[in-house]
């Protein structure tokens, strides 16, 4: 996994609530049997019209709008579990969403490939929309180290929540599955002590 | 203090303890499909390891099957490759397979419990979000993503948080024409698609305690629609008759000792929930949804929301566009071309067999495609041992062959832009059903309803 310290962007704005990992990356897409590649149909409904042209109101093909920080309304990620969302992201480019709530499978998924989920107060999400409509160059820092989100132009700044642990593999560019690998002699010595075994 | 019947499984699971609050959870039972696990066969060849415990883990292939002509090799491309390299990495890695042409290939979520490998007290796991459907066992079973396939097929456990526990209590007796599907629409309706986020929710109650085990599945399959990890329902007699002589299931003396155990799975009278919610089962009706998540949804007796109780006004207009619905509008009398009776939440036997009592003698109204694939071969050949098949031809519905088929559009199972579809699946995000469709939510009672009428109709007018 690649590793996360901060992070000086521009952001995309995407002001809809409730968006579901159907809407990230399609079912019809998720035919691929590698993690790659999954960038160039990201949002793919919203982002292009039935005949592959691109939506010229989809914020993705506003040539305005540019970073490696996507900030979504509430309830991001909310449906399935399909890890391709966050690897169509990540494919796209970006390093960060910002949202003012995360479906759980989704904010596991992210951390797991390195892109930062970032949970903001609902005020501040409005801000940062707001920063963003007056520039849409505004320019944002992350910093994980501190744990905070700062709106450049403004110098406001929030501080966001990680469990410690994943904020450790995401400085370090560890996975978990290092980690449950070196525990193997455990998780045997555990199966030994189930009986009756379920 | 007492406590609840998720802390008692998961407690019984967990290895170790690692830093900040994070537990080592040992997975019973690992299921996989042909979508979300190449990527995770491919980690492990490049860490050269094999899988820890392959006993534990069984695949099926079912997002991405054809359901006509199975007998045949896949003819689009892309899918025929992804349910092949299923096989390949099964028999490379030493994994059961209930694949293509086998008696027991299915939705992963119906062949699970019909096969006797989901338990009562079992941690369970799957690369797909329904996996929450297990739960009615009285287990722990959750979706997850790739990355932790791999880390269940490398070491048999994941990394996990413990969740906060919610219970939804469900009192009192359904009014006629109201299923469990209608039950889980409602409760969902009420807690919205993310009130349930970072739970575990245990249902309880008379309402519930009176379901069978396919209807118990259904609600504990749509828990991850409030946005809940998972759903479960203490294992009673109705589940121990259930898992009683199927093909995984403890047999003897063994099962009786296992009944034993999973007699002490309850919550105990003192424990301590974070949340509690509490229904009425009498002031729900048959539901449907409006909107383009699940907690977009009504009795059928109510007109569209005037604005949404919470969110956004911009994010629901457009849902409300996308679906060509309006503020005020009643749902009933609705003109609909498309039914799909199927999906994890709705293809078992049971369901079937409602849907065909209720067709029994009628005729399809002409403006509908009624589709109905059931959950799995062994659904299939019970149906057609029921003669079922033959009520649902007769009544000119289209009878197929098992997999997830237009509940995800993943084959070439799609609705089409544009139509409205009365589907007894679980999302009606947009594009789910495939580019433009639009999907109403609801039980498949509604749904023979309103392939019958070809449109929208209250079920209880037309039950006897």
């Amino acid at each position: 996994m690649k590793k996360f310290n901060t992070l000086i962007s521009s952001a995309v704005p995407l002001p809809i609530e409730e968006v579901d990992t159907d809407q990230i990356i399609p079912a019809r897409f998720l035919k691929a049997t590698t993690r790659e590649g999954f960038g160039d149909n990201l949002f793919c409904d919203w982002r292009y019209l039935p005949d592959g042209s691109p939506r010229p109101e989809f914020i993705l093909n506003n040539p305005l709008y540019s970073g490696q920080i996507l900030v979504a309304g509430r309830n991001f990620g909310c449906g399935s579990s399909r890890e391709h969302a966050a690897w169509a992201l990540a494919d796209f480019g970006f390093l960060v969403v910002v949202s003012s709530f995360f479906a759980d499978i989704f904010r596991g998924n992210a951390l797991n490939n390195g892109l930062l989920p970032v949970q903001v107060s609902a005020d501040f999400l409005h801000a940062i929309f707001s920063a963003i409509e007056t520039n849409p160059k505004a320019a944002f820092e992350v910093d994980l180290e501190r744990q905070t989100f700062t709106i450049i132009s403004t110098g406001q700044s929030e501080h966001f929540e990680i469990d410690p642990y994943k904020k450790m593999c995401m400085i370090n560019g560890y996975d978990d599955i290092d980690f449950l690998l070196s525990l193997k002699e455990k998780i045997t010595a555990f199966e030994q002590t189930r009986l009756p075994k379920a | 203090m007492g406590k609840t019947l998720f802390d008692k499984i998961w407690e019984a699971h967990v290895v170790t303890q690692a830093e900040g609050g994070i537990e080592v959870l040992y997975i019973d039972r690992h299921l996989i499909h042909e979508v979300t696990s190449p990527q995770a066969f491919d980690g492990l060849r490049q860490r050269n390891i094999a899988v820890f415990r392959p006993r534990q883990t069984v695949a099926t292939a079912d997002h991405n099957v054809p359901t006509r002509d199975q007998h045949l090799p896949i003819s689009e491309k892309l899918s025929r490759f992804q349910v092949e390299k299923l096989t390949e990495n099964c028999a490379a890695f030493g994994v059961d397979l209930y694949g293509l042409g086998h008696p027991y290939q299915g939705i992963v979520h119906v062949i699970g419990p019909e096969l006797g490998i989901t338990q009562p007290g079992m941690t369970i796991v799957c690369g797909d979000s329904h996996t929450s459907t297990h739960g009615a066992f009285g287990c722990i079973a959750f979706g997850i993503g790739t990355s932790q396939v791999e880390q269940v097929l490398a070491t048999q456990c994941l990394l996990q948080k413990r969740p906060k526990r919610m219970r939804i209590t469900i009192d009192g007796q359904l009014q006629a024409g109201v299923l469990s599907k209608d039950i889980i629409l409602y409760v969902i309706s009420k807690l919205t698609a993310s009130g349930g986020t970072g739970h575990f929710v245990e249902y309880a109650g008379s309402a519930i305690r009176s379901l069978s085990m396919e209807a118990r599945m259904t609600i504990c399959n749509m828990s991850i629609e409030m946005g809940a990890r998972g759903g479960l329902i203490a294992p009673d007699e109705t589940t121990f008759e259930y898992v009683r002589g199927r093909e995984f299931a403890p047999k003897g003396a063994a099962f009786d000792a296992a009944v034993q155990y999973w007699r002490s799975l309850y919550s105990d009278d003192d424990a301590v929930f974070d949340t509690e919610y509490h229904y009425r089962a009498e002031d729900i009706e048959p539901m449907v949804t409006y909107g383009t998540n699940p907690g977009m949804g009504i009795g059928i007796s109510q007109a569209v929301p005037a604005s949404p109780e919470t969110g956004s006004a911009q994010t629901y207009e457009k849902s409300l566009a996308y679906m060509g619905l309006q503020s005020g509008e009643h749902l009933a009398g609705k003109a609909v071309n498309y039914v799909f009776i199927g999906s994890c939440t709705n293809s078992r036997i049971e369901d079937l067999r409602i849907v065909a009592d209720y067709v029994r003698g009628k005729q399809k109204a002409s403006n509908v495609h009624a589709m109905i694939v059931p959950g799995s071969k062994q659904v299939e050949a019970q149906a057609k041992a029921e003669g079922l098949d033959a009520i649902f031809r007769e009544a000119g519905f289209d009878f197929r062959e098992p997999g997830c088929s237009a509940c995800l559009g993943m084959n070439e199972d799609k609705i089409p832009a544009g139509e409205y579809c009365v589907s007894t699946s679980n999302r009606n995000f947009e594009g789910r059903q495939g580019p433009g469709a639009r999907t109403i939510l609801a039980s498949p009672l509604m749904a023979a309803a309103t392939a019958i009428a070809g449109r929208i109709v209250d079920v209880r007018e037309f039950l006897n």
